[in-house]
């Protein structure tokens, strides 16, 4: 039997192909690409590459294909989205499990008629489930609602070796055994692929404000956060756009009932009174404004860099990307969760001595946070590690990885240290 | 033969002398204990029912002398336990015989208070309840409260992943920890998490919180603070039933309402706390709900009617609503004081930590009263009604003839009923010593084998706080590559699982 007729029945004549030139990862060429419509199908592909000794690439809507270093080699693009059932919604117990194929909006939609959502926005919204775990997308709304690590219950994973398990379960509330699912949060198919999940789910907030206000510089950023924070207020997102220099606006997003958000949007406007009057969005007008602040994607910007620091830090660490910008010839926009000390920064060039040049820049840059990053043209992810240090946990994170994966089958060189 | 007796575990070749003089050389000889008099002292944490005596017990103030210690274990393959306070309620800090017993009480430092950045970095024998104290006058707190919060250790909390009332709302332990120091079972120091967001690589700081003391020992804790909230409203509602009150935690939930805390209590919870600290809980209640909303006062104003009214619509019978600070300290009193009041009704009681899923709660509470019915025995229920974690106190009297063991059955039955209802094992006092058995009812054999691959990562040795969670420790002698039988496989000596 060829490898294809091999892979063709695993997975049926219609979801298994060669690989053509728009399968690329980063330069690097699959052979193969099968598109599993089981848990059963996965593992057995798993097993299937595990002896032909083959590298496997799971992957979802590819919207996060771009992140991590290129891959030390590829064979076969194991893609999950025929695993898009929803398994079980509980309204009354707000959890919901799917498989790891379902795209976040069929998701959300799906839950919309209970009047519920999961509160993860990040940018692509039709990202698959699993992809979002292994990418651990975020969006704005993690000040208030947290990340993948914090709404995910349980998961379901398929290891190299085919090995099917599970951790968690379908409770908020429980502590029996490891938490593989934080594991496997942000770990790029490294060391399974995740096939299934079970989240937490929040009530969809009746209505919404915006506070918006412009900001000068660095420090006005600064300030206008500091005082934000030290405030009871309890905002759903604090976010910052600023356009080549930091002359940008703060979006302050308050979500819930309606005297609540109302009462909260005229605090926080009362808060950042200063030079320029802060503006009160409501309802729809609010959500509007905030898509043109919180996710206008830098589509001019080729590089996506994702800088993170403390909140008391983010009025130097923006002047030094302004800085290191100026010095490497460039302009950025910054799109920040700076309630979170989390900054996206898109350069304007592409040229990779200048990005290296960048990122060198401010990963030198004393501060207790990370520059990743996120998208670039491969040429420039050949010269530098996309993730940059991660510190003395490097090789307990390798011993990790020779457990789950012994062989190196899943994305091999994609994760830190070319893990 | 067993796994465990195949191990090559405790077969030091220092006598236990030298063992000693090589210990206090580390820790000065006001931290070693040796005496067995006093190693008894530490013969058990909260669950009293398992007690081993330790071989020494270290009592080391720094993490040069942790490392030390692990270092020393590991060359001679000694296994350790690390022990915070000791008020664990499943045996996870439970001692292994011939094994060291660390206890981190004295490393009790806050080492540093960031308000602006909201983190507060301490070293694992601090107290839960001194952690918000520290930060309270600047108008902080640190959310899990867990019961024992008055004494239990954050090195503990990070163990357990310990949860408290007001985990509906904010959460565990795993989401208010952003970094960890740990010295690793070989003595190694890593850090994992930081004080920052969505550090790179793999989540070990997530992955170690929770999992009760096997992966290592953490030697500093950065917490998450939050601000305190605007507003606290405190409820009591009683009610006829239990199920009139689930009713009325279901209507609060489908309102979209997250309260800070939805706490239950059955009459025979009422009436032991009602006998211990006159928290003036009606007497007559078939069940009592304590609501807490906290919050932006707008909000929590607008959201505090329709709780009420959501209770009222489902019968309750009564509604007390705490006006001050003091009157809310008293409702929650009782509800605090419910486990130990027990004592007050019952000669012993078994403690229960189990979940459901929420909506499953009037149907369990029906088939926990007809299984305690069955078994001659009667079951107190105290809960965390809002996220189905149920805390049933099988009570019995030990001096009766098989009662014990009668107790003992309805207890695990109640678990075999939450599993049942697609809920876990245990909420938050954890698997330890007491539940490892129960493990294998919720999951398969390959989680299990799955789970212990990240434990082979961290402890190849299996020294780290052996025998506890998993029914049987998994080899790790697996090298990488294509799969090969381990020798002692090959050799007949255990079992493949």
């Amino acid at each position: 039997m060829t490898r294809l007729a091999e892979l063709r029945a695993i997975v049926g004549n219609d979801h298994a192909r060669t690989a053509v030139a728009g399968d690329t990862l980063d330069g690097v060429r699959p052979r193969f690409v099968a598109t599993p419509g089981s848990v059963g199908e996965v593992s057995e592909l798993l097993r299937l590459a595990g002896s032909s000794r083959w590298s496997v690439a799971p992957a979802g809507s590819g919207t996060k294909r771009g992140w991590g270093n290129p891959p030390t080699s590829l064979d076969l693009v194991l893609n999950t989205r025929r695993l898009d059932r929803m398994i079980e919604h509980s309204e009354g117990d707000l959890v919901v499990s799917a498989e790891a194929g379902m795209t976040l909006d069929s998701l959300q939609t799906h839950l919309e008629g209970a009047g519920q959502m999961l509160a993860l926005d990040p940018e692509d919204t039709d990202s698959t489930l699993g992809g979002l775990i292994a990418a651990n997308a975020s969006g704005p709304r993690r000040f208030r609602y947290g990340t993948v690590r914090d709404l995910l219950i349980g998961i379901t994973i398929v290891l190299a070796d085919g090995t099917v398990a599970k951790s968690g379960g379908k409770v908020v509330k429980n502590v029996a055994g490891y938490d593989l699912g934080k594991l496997f949060t942000g770990s790029l198919g490294t060391l399974g692929v995740i096939v299934g999940a079970t989240f937490r789910l929040h009530p969809r907030p009746a209505t919404s404000r915006l506070v918006k206000t412009d900001v000068g510089d660095a420090e006005a950023v600064g300030a206008a956060l500091r005082r934000i924070l030290r405030s009871s207020l309890v905002p759903s997102a604090i976010n910052l756009l600023a356009d080549k220099d930091t002359i940008g606006q703060i979006g302050i997003l308050f979500e819930g009932i309606e005297p609540g958000a109302e009462a909260q949007a005229k605090t926080a406007a009362g808060l950042l009174q200063g030079d320029r009057d802060p503006s009160v969005f409501r309802g729809e007008a609010a959500m509007e404004r905030w898509r043109d602040l919180a996710e206008s994607s830098p589509e001019d910007a080729p590089v996506t860099l994702k800088v993170t620091c403390l909140p008391a830090e983010l009025p130097d660490v923006l002047k030094r990307v302004n800085e290191a910008a100026k010095r490497c010839r460039m302009t950025t926009r910054v799109r920040g969760q700076i309630g979170n000390g989390v900054l996206l920064v898109g350069l304007s060039v592409d040229e990779t001595s200048q990005v290296v040049e960048m990122v060198t820049d401010l990963r030198n840059f004393a501060h207790e946070g990370s520059v990743v990053v996120l998208e670039a043209p491969v040429e420039v992810k050949r010269r530098i590690d996309t993730w940059g240090s991660v510190g003395d946990a490097l090789p307990l994170m390798r011993k990790v990885k020779e457990q789950f994966d012994p062989a190196g089958v899943l994305n091999p060189g994609r994760f830190v240290g070319r893990i | 033969m067993k796994r465990s007796e195949t191990h090559e575990r405790g077969e030091t070749s220092l006598s236990r002398a030298e063992l000693i003089e090589r210990m206090v050389a580390i820790l000065g000889a006001g931290g070693v204990v040796s005496e067995r008099a006093q190693l008894r002292t530490y013969e058990c944490d909260g669950l009293a029912s398992h007690r081993v005596i330790p071989s020494l017990v270290l009592l080391p103030e720094n993490v040069e002398q942790i490392e030390a210690v692990v270092r020393l274990c590991h060359q001679e393959r000694i296994p350790f336990v690390a022990r915070g306070s000791g008020t664990g309620l499943s045996g996870g800090a439970l001692p292994v015989e011939d094994g060291m017993l660390i206890v981190t009480a004295r490393m009790n430092r806050i080492v540093e208070v960031d308000i602006p950045n909201q983190r507060v970095v301490v070293e694992p024998g601090v107290t839960n309840l001194s952690v918000t104290t520290e930060v309270a006058p600047e108008g902080y707190y640190y959310a899990p409260d867990p019961s024992s919060q008055l004494v239990c250790s954050i090195g503990g909390n990070v163990a357990e992943n310990s949860g408290g009332a007001h985990c509906l709302k904010y959460g565990f332990t795993t989401n208010h920890v952003t970094g960890l120091e740990v010295v690793l079972p070989d003595g190694g120091r890593v850090h994992l998490g930081g004080k920052t967001a969505d550090p790179p690589g793999y989540d070990l700081m997530g992955a170690f919180v929770g999992s009760e003391g096997t992966l290592g020992i953490a030697t500093l804790v950065t917490l998450r603070i939050l601000r305190q909230p605007e507003t606290v409203q405190t409820m009591l509602a009683a009610f006829s039933s239990p199920d009139e009150a689930g009713g009325a935690v279901s209507g609060i939930i489908a309102a979209g309402i997250i309260p800070a805390a939805v706490e239950m209590m059955d009459t025979l919870a009422i009436q032991a706390a009602e006998a211990t600290v006159k928290a003036g809980y009606p007497l007559g209640a078939g069940a009592i709900l304590i609501v807490e909303l906290d919050g932006p006062a707008a909000e929590v104003e607008h959201q505090f009617r329709e709780v009420e009214g959501i209770c009222r619509s489902n019968g309750a019978s009564e509604l007390r609503i705490a006006l001050d600070a003091d009157e809310r300290t008293r409702i929650w009193k009782g509800r605090k004081a419910a486990f130990a009041a027990m004592g007050r009704i019952s000669p012993a009681y078994y403690v229960q930590d189990g979940v459901i899923p929420r909506t499953a709660l009037p149907v369990v509470l029906r088939k926990i009263s007809a299984l305690a019915t069955d078994h001659g025995l009667r079951v107190a229920n105290v809960f965390h009604a809002g996220d189905g974690n149920l805390h049933p106190l099988v009570l019995y009297d030990d001096a009766a003839k098989g009662e014990a063991e009668r107790a003992e059955t309805v207890a695990t039955e109640i678990l075999r009923i939450c599993i049942a209802q697609g809920g876990s094992i245990t909420g938050e006092h954890g698997v330890g010593t007491d539940k490892k058995d129960d493990m294998p009812k919720m999951f398969t054999v390959d989680d299990l084998d799955t789970m212990q691959r990240l434990r082979c990562a961290f402890d190849p040795n299996g020294v780290c706080n052996p025998g506890k969670i998993f029914p049987t420790p998994r080899l790790c002698g697996e090298v990488p590559g294509p799969h090969r039988p381990h020798p002692l496989q090959t050799a007949g000596l255990a079992e493949i699982f």
